[in-house]
């Protein structure tokens, strides 16, 4: 066999496995975006633009007025926010984290490790269902600061954005740490005592010399920990009580409730287009860095 | 280790693929099947019965069009029976021709949504008002405004379960309005007033017994049993029927029309019109159930419950709920999207 | 000198990475303990008891969504990791080839596209099928299941391939190996932990799963963490605990030895 032709029956199964049931189905989706919803759920099949347009404008059913969707602008924005913020405040904590990791001797990093990945092989619903139980009104949390007598009314963490913040932070967090660990581990420490030498201070080495060398690793935390967060559908729906509706939910709304299966696809091949500029957006950031250390 | 997993894993599938003579598959509202029935049913008839939960009839509607679902039944609101008939999901299978229909309450045998019974029989009933832990807030409860105008007492600890057709029909009442309105001016007025009274919600979820009983929340737009449920945890925890108007709605037992054991559904369906049988469902979900005499065999709470039993005073404010032609569920869609974005 | 001074420190990064650890564990530490309340509550510790594994253990449906879940963890991450080993052999040590990019992209593209957008496509894709085929087994999810798992099963079979010498496989060839021979004692022999690696990975993605099978399931296919998640909708008792403890010491066990069986071999 010629090695182009073993080449292809190598990658064969993986192909036809993921074209079924992964990036096939997905031309569906776009087909169901241009068709007509019917009354009860399901897609009638005459062609229809009426989704995509919906998906940004809507006409009110009282004044025939034409106006932007801003229900649907304010989730995609409270998707957005929320997973900049947590990819945010993963960086903050994920960080210096990552720094103390790589700054252990060699044989126990890799232990750390562990205890860094074990959480994120749990089920995603269990840790979700761990932090409920954490901000319940009734919770550990509350309780203590109660026994505490530092409130008298428990404080209402659940089903607030902060929730969502706090939830989707716990859940991603590993996959901020690793990257940045990854790119860390290799940092030759040398340049960091050169950078004492010169009477710079902590701070300034940590900015000048550190952060420079372990940008690509930050990027891509950011963007690991980004991208599931704007998908995000079981941590919203268990920790935002329904008020606080991310992308996720508002695509399985459409598919339900809603009864507008086209707007459902509209809506979630939109999600597919944020998330493939914010990768766009990071293959560029990573392309540049490398060009740069070049 | 792996392979002992894939071992075991593969000999318990062929076990399961071997074990029972019939099967039935019953798609159901969650935490609503008496496990107890179901287990006085396996072993009468040696049938392997499995139970899967859905939350709303547009989510059982949605699974069962899209097809090949493999659910012998399903249990639709009345208001839905129709929409389900006319998607072509149920099955005509004359569960009036039954031994045990005889049985149902002859109130419930003509019913707008199924006439004569032809596709569904009862399979529990009740209203849609609010629970109000009344130790938080003593005024009246019998009004909607304790979720739409909330006095102070209860802002912040309101939870309103995210039932569309449900919550949309209450706050239409509310502002004057009759169930599935086409009136633009009622549905503006119900916009305004959902979306000012929102910020004093806590959530929008299902499951509120739990969170009820131990004052997670202290108000709920809620359903009659549920609520009972909660108060048999807290006494604290009283129904309200809405003066402006509550919805009654009963839900339906009915098999699929791609039902693959269509034999053991009938055999289910006359199993649960026995008045025992169905009481055993009241025991367990805290509804009634539209069966001449299962009172008999009911709890005895069940007997004086006031959530069961409407107050004389209140019972004309009840009305039967009807599906919404899809022009007017287009418009409380658009208001329902407002409202949870 | 007084005090050697430690280049490596830096202010506060310690404090934080502790509290990261307590934060992380925290909850997780919590979820367990109450699973061994003899109480009602999940919040309220009632005394030590062993009730809940035990109404969990009896309970027929969560036996059946245990079950199910691992025959759909064990098949899928068979048959990915299976899939993953050929792909890796063909996108390694070759030169850049036309096609290489949409290849890559493939298969990282359960990766990339959320997975809500994929559990919805396949929602109407399966519907189809099981429609046009009348078939509405298990099969469905294990392939769903298998696709998603082959990029978590790629990335360890791909690195240890890219890590290997070649000169072995080389003195195989030269020796008339034929191919097969070749990668049965000599390449397989080396890749083995990726290949443990990449296994227990998709068995632990493919028994994390939530999203995708809510949306792909049956009548009566619910896996344990879609049979969890309908039950969060109600009360919830110290028996969701226990389920979830039982789940985790599986992870825990299985990413541990992982972490081990890499470890020793390098």
């Amino acid at each position: 066999m010629s090695p182009i032709r073993t080449r292809a029956a190598l990658l064969a199964p993986a192909m036809v496995i993921l074209l079924f049931a992964a990036a096939g189905p997905l031309v569906i989706v776009l087909i169901y975006s241009f068709l007509t919803p019917g009354d009860y759920g399901g897609v009638i099949w005459d062609f229809s633009t009426d989704a995509w347009f919906g998906v940004l404008a809507e006409r009110d059913f009282f004044t025939e007025e034409l106006s932007w969707a801003d229900a649907h602008l304010m989730v995609f924005w409270r998707s957005i926010k929320l997973s900049l913020m947590t990819a945010f405040l993963s960086l903050i904590i994920g960080f210096p984290t990552a720094y103390f990791i790589a700054t252990r001797p060699r044989g126990s990093r890799d232990v750390w490790m562990l205890l860094i990945m074990i959480p994120f092989w749990t089920n995603l619903l269990i840790r979700t269902f761990a932090i409920m139980e954490l901000i319940r009104n009734e919770g550990t949390i509350n309780t203590v600061l109660i026994a505490m007598g530092l409130v008298t009314q428990p404080v209402q963490m659940l089903y607030t954005e902060f929730s969502l913040l706090v939830g989707m932070t716990y859940v991603y967090l590993p996959l901020m740490i690793l990257p940045i660990y990854a790119s860390m581990e290799r940092i030759d420490f040398s340049l960091v005592e050169a950078g004492y030498d010169l009477y710079a201070t902590r701070w300034q080495v940590l900015r000048r010399v550190i952060f420079p060398l372990v940008k690509p690793g930050v990027v891509a935390g950011s963007i690991l920990v980004f991208v599931p967060c704007l998908g995000a559908y079981v941590t919203p729906r268990v920790l935002g009580g329904g008020k606080q509706l991310m992308l996720g939910n508002l695509i399985e709304l459409q598919f339900g409730q809603l009864r507008n299966w086209p707007l459902g696809a509209a809506l979630s091949l939109t999600l597919l287009v944020i998330v493939m500029v914010a990768l766009i957006f990071y293959v560029r950031a990573a392309g540049n860095e490398e060009s740069a250390h070049g | 280790m792996k392979r002992t997993v894939l071992l075991t894993s593969l000999a318990a599938l062929i076990a399961g693929a071997a074990h029972a003579e019939g099967q039935l598959n019953i798609y159901n509202w969650g935490n609503y099947t008496s496990p107890e029935m179901i287990e006085k049913f396996e072993k009468e008839f040696d049938v392997k019965v499995t139970i899967t939960d859905y939350d709303s009839n547009d989510t059982a509607l949605a699974k069962l069009k899209a097809g090949g679902s493999g659910f012998d039944i399903v249990v639709p609101s009345g208001s839905y029976v129709p929409i389900f008939i006319a998607e072509g999901v149920l099955m005509k299978s004359n569960p009036n021709e039954l031994e045990n229909f005889k049985n149902v309450d002859p109130r419930w045998v003509d019913v707008e949504f199924d006439k004569g019974r032809e596709y569904t029989v009862p399979w529990q009933w009740g209203t849609v008002g609010v629970s109000v832990n009344t130790g938080v807030y003593d005024g009246d409860i019998d009004t909607a405004a304790v979720v739409f105008d909330p006095p102070e007492e209860l802002k912040g600890k309101i939870n309103v379960i995210p039932e569309m057709i449900d919550v949309m029909n209450l706050a239409v009442h509310y502002m004057g309005g009759e169930q599935c309105t086409g009136d633009k001016d009622v549905l503006v007025k119900v916009r305004d007033k959902l979306v000012e009274a929102k910020p004093f919600w806590l959530s929008m979820a299902y499951g509120n017994i739990e969170r009820l009983a131990n004052e997670d929340i202290a108000a709920s737009v809620n359903w009659n049993g549920a609520s009972m449920r909660a108060r048999l945890q807290n006494e604290d925890v009283k129904f309200g029927y809405p003066q402006t108007g509550y919805s009654i709605w009963m839900d339906n037992a009915g098999i699929t029309s791609d039902a693959q054991n269509v034999d053991n559904a009938k055999l289910f369906l006359n199993f649960m019109m026995d008045p025992e049988n169905a009481a055993m469902l009241s025991n367990f979900a805290r509804y009634a159930n539209g069966i001449k005499g299962s009172e008999a065999f009911m709890d005895e709470v069940m007997a004086v419950a006031p959530e069961i039993n409407i107050p004389e005073g209140l019972q004309a404010a009840g009305y039967i709920s009807k599906s919404c032609p899809p022009e007017v569920q287009k418009i409380y869609s658009q208001i329902w999207t407002e409202l949870t974005k | 000198m007084a005090k050697s001074f430690d280049v490596r420190r830096q202010p506060g990064f310690s404090t934080i990475a502790m509290l990261c650890f307590v934060m992380l564990y925290l909850p997780i530490i919590l979820l367990v303990a109450y699973s061994f309340n003899a109480g009602e509550s999940i919040s309220h510790w009632e005394g030590l008891s062993l009730r809940w594994y035990a109404s969990a253990w009896q309970n027929d449906q969560i036996q059946a969504a245990t079950i199910r879940s691992i025959t759909i963890a064990t098949t899928a991450a068979l048959l990915a990791t299976s899939a993953a080993v050929l792909a890796a052999l063909a996108t390694t040590r070759t030169r850049p080839w036309r096609g290489q990019t949409v290849a890559f992209a493939m298969i990282n593209q359960p990766l990339m596209v959320p997975e809500i957008v994929t559990a919805v496509s396949l929602l109407i894709f399966f519907a189809m099928l099981k429609v046009a085929t009348g078939y509405t087994g298990l099969w469905y999810l294990i392939v769903a299941h298998t696709a998603f798992c082959i990029p978590f099963a790629y990335m360890p079979i791909r690195a240890r391939l890219q890590g290997m010498d070649l000169s072995l496989e080389q003195a195989g060839a030269d020796l008339y190996g034929t191919p097969v021979k070749v990668f049965r004692y000599i390449t397989l022999p080396q890749l083995w932990p990726g290949i443990l690696a990449g296994g227990m990975l998709s068995f632990v993605i493919s028994l994390d799963d939530v999203v995708i099978t809510e949306f792909v399931k049956s009548a009566g296919q619910d896996t344990l963490p879609t049979y969890m998640l309908g039950q969060l909708r109600r009360n919830i008792t110290p028996e969701i605990n226990a389920i979830s403890t039982a789940l985790l010491a599986l992870s825990i066990l299985l990413v541990t030895a992982m972490f081990f069986f890499s470890r020793t071999r390098k």
